[in-house]
């Protein structure tokens, strides 16, 4: 068949909007694809022994909440270290870094670690604490989850302050408030819903990681709370228990990941809502 | 920047003691204030610095004992003590490759459909559901590719392979083999999934910064969708995109724990993209943990090192295109 060049640039932008139309729907397929797996594993086995029974022996019944409450309490005490870091270190690379080299030189740096293998972070925790301190514990398990959240934490924080006003700024230093003030009550005032976002993305992101938990928190066969000891928690005990030949296990490691991805897609689609409705009001 | 200036020489003149009392103690304040916020943007970087001695300090060891062959060599076993690290450094290299060579054209894909094709109504909603692939965590990602991916791979996917490619002289070397549904190129499938959102989500950002009067231009000469996205939009967001691959790069060459999932951990140095490997994260992932011998510690932390070190290298690069971008866009508003 002889095309002339009009056919032919026709059938080629044909050919690539149709792909590009096959991309879209291989994207969204994999979504859905993997939803619906763990809606179709993990829903079964859901049930309230999961929230009120501890981790079993391989074949016995039991469920996950030594695991549940090791991963909230970790996932907490991070969240709690890394967002005063992360918003006054932010403060400083939006309010004061303008005339120095630090400023710039940070913020690269922590572009970096924000998309840095997570298990780095937990080889490095092993190396400066548990290595010395010679056993695994909750304390370094939320650590390493707290230099997960921090990069996070001041990307959000920098770029919604860049985002205020500067009339505001200024509005507040002609009313003779002193530059500290400013930034508190003023500027991080007006960027709170952005920095909210910015640690609730953070708190979705350290919530599945895995990794840097294999050896800092390890994981804990039974109920214990002390910080100070090996913890239990959800993302260790979901790939102990999916990799074990158990039946049992296998099905409380799906209700787990089920539990674990819709909590962790719920909060990114709730920090979006908050962002876009800043935006538009 | 100008008008952030102008407000920098407002509060400056606040910072200055003057006639009244109060201002000492506010300039005081202030001043602990910036001090306070500079410590903690201090630490950030700090914590770069601590991270590369300290894994410095715990690889020292293996490559004082080793050398050159730790990179080069192919052995690896712990009870002799002997640590090459060719496997896993190979293994991350090959899955990565392949994921970006998956990922690459559906992103632009994507990106495509969304800046181009898609309603103006539904691309918010498509935009973030493409996002939402970012949020899930990697260890559902690889319970889905062993459990549910890698048999369907095994079953329809790797028999036709082995069937048709197999038949090619020196094709017939990389799908050789038994169809196990894990191994190098499963693993790299799902990588893929994992850094399309990276990918994608830049690609689209960039492509919506290109002027619409290049594009219209172009389209009043009677181009295509296609020519115009081809010729116009690509080659000016050039730098942009080759920054979103390179983020894509960094993620897929640390993940861990899909790719541990599906790799099949094992330290052979095979050609074909269906036996199974290792890579340094999974290797970290798997054994580190259970390792006793300090010899074994120290290799492991070489590993971790020398992945460190690539990452930080692909992901500056990233940045500084990125970087490049922005500014660009900084100039032309």
């Amino acid at each position: 068949m002889i095309m002339n060049l009009y056919t032919k640039r026709i059938v080629v932008n044909r050919l690539g909007l149709a792909l590009s139309m096959v991309a879209m729907a291989i994207g969204l397929g994999a979504l859905v694809w993997i939803l619906g797996t763990l809606l179709l594993n993990g829903i079964g086995a859901l049930g309230p022994k999961v929230f009120t029974q501890m981790t079993p022996p391989p074949g016995s019944d039991g469920g996950l909440l030594n695991a549940i409450v090791g991963s909230l309490l970790m996932v907490g005490v991070g969240t709690l270290i890394a967002t005063p870091t992360g918003v006054l270190a932010g403060i400083y690379l939006a309010e004061y870094g303008q005339r120095s080299w630090l400023a710039p030189v940070t913020r690269f740096v922590n572009d970096i670690l924000l998309s840095a293998p997570s298990i780095i972070l937990g080889l490095f925790v092993y190396a400066i604490y548990v290595a010395n301190v010679k056993h695994f514990s909750g304390w370094a398990g939320a650590m390493t989850l707290a230099l997960i959240a921090i990069p996070v934490i001041v990307r959000a924080t920098d770029n919604m302050l860049s985002l205020v006003p500067n009339s505001l700024r200024e509005a507040a230093a002609a009313l003779g408030a002193p530059k500290w003030r400013v930034i508190l009550y003023v500027t991080l005032r007006a960027a709170r819903a952005g920095v909210v976002t910015g640690v609730l993305l953070a708190v979705a992101r350290i919530s599945g990681e895995t990794a840097p938990l294999l050896f800092t928190a390890l994981n804990n066969q039974f109920w214990s709370s002390d910080l100070n000891a090996p913890m239990a928690n959800l993302p260790v005990v979901i790939f102990q228990f999916a990799m074990s030949p158990y039946e049992d296990w296998e099905h409380l490691a799906w209700v787990g990941a089920l539990l674990i991805t819709f909590s962790v897609l719920l909060l990114s689609i709730l920090a979006r809502a908050l962002t876009r409705q800043k935006i538009a009001s | 920047m100008a008008s952030r200036s102008i407000s920098d020489a407002l509060t400056v003149t606040t910072d200055e003691p003057t006639r009244h009392d109060h201002t000492t103690k506010h300039w005081r304040q202030d001043a602990l204030f910036r001090g306070t916020t500079q410590l903690f943007a201090v630490l950030v970087l700090g914590v770069l610095a601590a991270i590369v001695v300290s894994l410095v300090i715990g690889a020292a060891p293996a490559f004082h004992k080793f050398g050159f062959h730790f990179i080069f060599g192919t052995e690896w076993n712990p009870v002799t003590e002997e640590f090459g690290g060719f496997v896993p450094i190979f293994g991350t290299v090959v899955t990565s490759a392949v994921a970006l060579c998956i990922a690459i054209p559906l992103s632009f894909g994507i990106a495509l459909f969304l800046t181009e094709l898609c309603p103006a109504s539904l691309r918010t909603g498509l935009g973030t559901i493409v996002e939402l692939l970012a949020a899930v965590p990697s260890i559902i990602y690889g319970m889905w590719g062993l459990f549910v991916f890698a048999p369907f791979f095994a079953e329809h996917v790797q028999p036709i392979a082995q069937s048709t490619l197999g038949k090619v002289p020196g094709l017939a070397l990389l799908v050789q083999g038994p169809p196990m549904g894990i191994g190098i190129l499963t693993a790299g499938i799902i990588l893929a999934f994992m850094v399309i959102p990276f990918i994608a989500a830049v690609m689209r950002d960039v492509f919506e910064v290109v002027p619409s009067i290049l594009k219209e231009s172009a389209y009043a000469l009677g181009c295509t969708t296609w020519e115009v996205t081809w010729n116009v939009v690509l080659p000016y967001t050039k730098a942009g995109v080759m920054g979103g691959i390179m983020l894509g790069l960094g993620r897929a060459l640390g993940e861990t724990m899909a790719v541990t999932f599906v790799i099949g951990n094992a330290y052979d140095l095979s050609w074909s993209l269906f036996g199974p490997g290792n890579s340094i994260a999974s290797s970290l992932a798997n054994e580190f943990a259970e390792a006793h011998s300090e010899m074994h510690t120290s290799a492991l932390i070489a590993l971790g090192l020398l992945l460190f070190v690539i990452t930080f290298l692909v992901l500056a690069f990233a940045k500084v295109l990125l970087q490049r971008v922005a500014r660009r866009e900084g100039e032309r508003t």
